[in-house]
C-alpha cells in the first residue's frame, strides 16, 4: 500500500487550459497518472492535447468519475477552485499554485475542516507521488522509485534532492508528500506523519522542515508519542538572518521563534536522526533504520 | 510590505480607529509650522522609518539625538526636526547602518495613564487570525512573551465574523479597562480587526495602545504590513510603498520575479526553490565558506530572469565565487545553462563558477556545459559543490 494515491486514484487538473496547467498534465500521463480530464471554466466541452475539458468539477466528477484534483489555478483564484472541489466531493484536492493570499488560505481552511472526507495538500507544494502508481503535481518522475520509505516535505526541490540521495543509497520511496512552505496550509507534518505509520508499505520516514513557525516542534512532539517507525529529519534554514523571508511565505524567523536550532533540538529530544548537511539526508536516514534494527 | 506609522495611522482612521491628532513634516519648518497647528503645549516628533526601536535609537550624526522625542514649543520641534531629517538613525532593528530619516510625524501629546500592547496575526497553529493584547505596554512583546507569558492574553476571530462585542468585551478585561475605555475598547478592537482583514494585513501591532488620563484608549504607534501575496487586491498601497526603505537589490530581483536576500559573505548562489536555496547557504556554511546571499530564481524563470540572477548576484562586489545549484522540475536545467553562457557574454562572468545540475532536461544541459569552452567547474552533488566552491577561494 501506500498512502493517499492508490490504483483507485483518478486525477482532475484544474487550470489545465494553462501553459503550466498543460504541461504537467502531459508530464503526469507520460508518468502512468490516470489524468482523466481538466476544468477551465468557459472551456467546458472542448478538448487540449486528448484531455476532456469541462467547466465545473462537478460535471468533471460525473462525467469522469474523478476523485482527486491538482491545481494549478492561478493565485487569485485558487482559493475558489479549491472550495469548488470540496463541495463537488473531490476526496484529495492538491494545490500547486504559489503565491495565495494567507487570509484566502485561512477561509479554505475553515471551510474544507468542516466537511468529512475531503483533504487538501498545499498550496504552494511540489505535491505527490507514489513511485510506479500515480505521480500528482510537478516533481520530475524519474529520481523516484518504489519502495518503503515515507518522505514529507515543506520545500519543492529540497524534497527532490531528498528522493534522489535516498535513490542513491538503494532506498524507494512508498509516497512523498510536500506539504508547501505557506504559512496556512491543508496537510501538515502530523497529518501525514500518521498515514505513514498505518502504512503497511513505509517502513522508516523522512521528514524535511525549514525555519518559521512551530510545525516541526509539533511534529516532534507527536514523533515521540505516536510513531515507532525510524524517522531522520532535516531542517532548512540555520543561516538564515532573522526577520527576513526566504522565498516561501512561510520560513521566516520571527520574534526569535521558527530557528533551525530549536527545531533541531526538538527533533533530536524526539529521538529523530537529524542530517547535519543538506547532503547526509538519505544517509540521516540509513542511519534511522539501522539504529532501529539494533 | 511594510508601511510607515503615519501611512498606517491614515488608513486606521477610515476604520473609525482612534489616534492621536498628527501631522506629517519633511522639513524642519514643517515641523515648528505643525506643532503650531496642533495647538497644544506638547508634541512629540518621531522619525518615520520601518524598524522599531526609534525612541532608544540614536543618530549617526548626531549622537546624543533619540529618534522620538518629547517638544514643549515651535522652537524646539524645529531644533530638533533639523537634527533628525536627513541623518541616519540606528536602531536596535535597523543594523549598525542605520536609516536615512526623511519623514517626521508630529503628534499631539496625551496625558498617558496606562500602556498596553495590541497586536493581530496570523497564528499558524489554529490557521486563524489572532488578537494578541497584554498589560505590557511599550516593550516588546517578545520580552513580554518569555518572561510574564501569563499577562498576554490571545483572543482567536472568525475572519468572516470578525471579532465580536463579547470578544472585545473579554479582552477588555483581560487588560482591566473599564468606564469609557472599555466601552471605547468595544468598538475598538472589532475595528481594528476587520481592517487586519479586510487590508489582508500580515502584521497590524499598536503598541503602545494608550489609556489617557481622560479614560480614552487610542492608538499610540502603528506598525502595519501588509500580504505581498494579496496585493491585487489593493493596487492604491502601491503609492504607499517606499523603495528607499529596501535593499536595492532586493527590489531589482522582486521585479524580476527572482526571490533575493542579500548576506554578508563571498559566495553567490543561484538556486531554484526556496528549501534547496536555503539548504545552498546552510552547506557553503558547513564547508567554511560565507554565503553572499539567497536567491531562489523559483520554477517559472526563463533565460532572461536567469541573466538578471547573474547580473544581481555579479552587481555584489563581496562575490568572489558562484555556486549555481539547480534540481529542475519545473524549471528546466537547460534553460539555467542558456542563460548561464549568455551571462559570460552579456554581463560577463569573471568570478569561477561551480555548477551542480540535476533533474528535468539534466542531460541536455551537461551537453550544453560540455560543448562550451568556458571554465565552469562542474560538480557530481552537493558535497562536491560546496567544496569545490570554498576551494576556489583559498586557491
Amino acid at each position: 500500500m501506500s498512502i493517499l494515491v492508490n490504483e483507485q486514484t483518478k486525477v482532475l487538473c484544474q487550470g489545465i487550459t494553462g501553459r503550466t496547467g498543460l504541461f504537467h498534465s502531459q508530464q503526469c500521463r507520460e508518468y502512468g497518472t490516470p489524468l482523466v480530464g481538466g476544468v477551465t471554466p468557459g472551456k467546458g466541452g472542448t478538448e487540449i492535447d486528448g484531455f476532456p475539458v469541462f467547466d465545473s468539477v462537478a460535471e468533471a466528477i460525473e462525467a469522469t468519475g474523478a476523485n482527486t484534483s491538482m491545481v494549478f489555478v492561478p493565485p487569485r483564484f485558487c482559493a475558489g477552485a479549491i472550495t469548488e472541489a470540496a463541495d463537488a466531493g473531490i476526496a484529495l484536492i492538491i494545490a500547486i499554485t504559489e503565491g495565495v493570499p494567507v487570509l484566502d488560505m485561512v477561509r479554505v481552511r475553515q471551510h474544507i475542516d468542516g466537511l468529512d472526507n475531503c483533504r487538501l495538500v498545499g498550496p504552494n507544494c511540489p505535491g505527490v507521488i507514489t513511485p510506479g502508481v500515480a505521480k500528482i503535481g510537478i516533481m520530475p518522475g524519474y529520481i523516484h522509485s518504489s519502495g518503503s520509505v515515507g518522505l514529507v516535505s515543506r520545500s519543492g526541490t529540497l524534497t527532490y534532492e531528498a528522493a534522489w540521495q535516498l535513490g542513491n543509497v538503494g532506498l524507494g520511496q512508498s509516497t512523498c508528500v510536500g506539504i508547501g512552505g505557506d504559512p496556512v496550509n491543508g496537510t501538515n507534518f502530523i497529518d501525514v506523519l500518521d498515514l505513514f505509520q498505518a502504512d503497511s508499505q513505509t517502513e522508516a520516514i523522512l521528514m524535511i522542515g525549514e525555519i518559521g513557525g512551530n510545525a516541526e516542534e509539533q511534529a516532534a512532539a507527536h514523533i515521540e508519542a505516536n510513531v515507532t517507525k525510524p524517522v531522520a529529519a532535516f531542517i532548512a534554514g540555520a543561516t538564515a538572518p532573522p526577520g527576513k523571508r526566504m522565498g516561501h511565505a512561510g520560513a521566516i524567523i520571527s520574534g526569535g521563534s521558527g530557528t533551525a536550532a530549536d527545531k533541531i533540538a526538538a527533533l533530536q529530544a524526539a529521538g529523530v536522526e537529524v542530517a547535519e548537511s543538506p547532503a547526509d539526508m538519505g544517509a540521516a536516514l540509513k542511519r534511522a533504520i539501522e539504529k532501529a534494527s539494533e | 510590505m511594510k508601511i510607515h506609522e503615519y501611512q498606517g495611522k491614515d488608513l486606521l482612521k477610515a476604520f473609525g480607529v482612534a489616534v492621536p491628532r498628527g501631522i506629517v513634516a519633511r522639513t524642519a519648518e514643517e515641523a515648528a509650522a505643525a506643532f503650531e497647528e496642533l495647538g497644544g503645549e506638547l508634541a512629540v516628533v518621531k522619525s518615520q522609518i520601518h524598524a522599531g526601536g526609534r525612541g532608544k535609537g540614536r543618530f549617526a550624526e548626531e549622537p546624543e539625538q533619540p529618534g522620538v522625542v518629547l517638544v514643549r514649543s515651535a522652537d524646539e520641534a524645529r531644533e530638533h526636526a533639523a537634527r533628525m531629517i536627513g541623518n541616519t538613525l540606528v536602531t536596535i532593528q535597523t543594523g549598525e547602518e542605520g536609516k536615512t530619516v526623511k519623514t517626521l510625524f508630529v503628534e499631539e501629546g496625551l496625558d498617558i495613564a496606562r500602556e498596553l500592547y495590541l497586536g493581530i496575526v496570523i497564528d499558524r497553529e489554529t490557521s486563524s487570525p489572532v488578537l494578541i493584547t497584554s498589560t505590557e505596554g511599550g516593550v516588546a512583546i517578545e520580552e513580554v512573551a518569555a518572561e510574564t507569558p501569563e499577562k498576554i492574553h490571545n483572543e482567536a476571530f472568525d475572519v468572516v465574523d470578525g471579532l465580536t462585542a463579547d470578544q472585545a468585551r473579554t479582552v477588555g478585561e483581560s487588560l482591566g479597562l473599564d468606564g469609557e475605555a472599555m466601552e471605547n475598547a468595544i468598538e475598538l478592537f472589532p475595528a481594528l480587526c476587520r481592517f487586519f482583514v479586510e487590508n489582508d494585513c500580515s502584521l497590524t501591532e499598536v503598541n503602545p495602545l494608550v489609556v489617557t488620563a481622560g479614560g480614552q484608549l487610542l492608538c499610540l504607534d502603528a506598525k502595519v504590513s501588509f500580504d505581498d501575496n494579496a496585493m491585487f487586491r489593493h493596487e492604491s498601497f502601491d503609492d504607499l510603498r517606499d523603495l528607499d526603505e529596501e535593499d536595492p537589490a532586493e527590489v531589482r530581483a522582486g521585479e524580476a520575479g527572482l526571490s533575493y536576500v542579500n548576506l554578508d559573505g563571498n559566495i553567490g548562489c543561484l538556486v531554484n526553490g526556496a528549501g534547496l536555496a536555503m539548504s545552498t547557504m546552510d552547506l557553503i556554511k558547513l564547508h567554511g565558506g560565507e554565503p553572499a546571499n539567497f536567491l531562489d530564481v523559483g520554477g517559472g524563470a526563463n533565460v532572461e530572469a536567469v541573466t538578471e540572477a547573474f547580473r544581481i548576484i555579479l552587481d555584489d562586489s563581496n562575490v568572489k565565487a558562484i555556486l549555481v545549484n539547480i534540481f529542475g522540475g519545473i524549471m528546466k536545467c537547460d534553460t539555467i545553462v542558456e542563460a548561464l553562457l549568455g551571462a559570460y557574454e552579456n554581463v560577463g562572468i569573471t568570478v569561477p563558477l561551480v555548477v551542480r545540475l540535476e533533474g528535468t532536461n539534466v542531460e541536455l544541459a551537461r551537453e550544453m556545459l560540455e560543448g562550451s569552452d568556458r571554465d565552469i567547474i562542474s560538480a557530481t552533488d552537493l558535497t562536491d559543490a560546496a567544496q569545490k566552491v570554498v576551494a576556489t577561494l583559498s586557491a
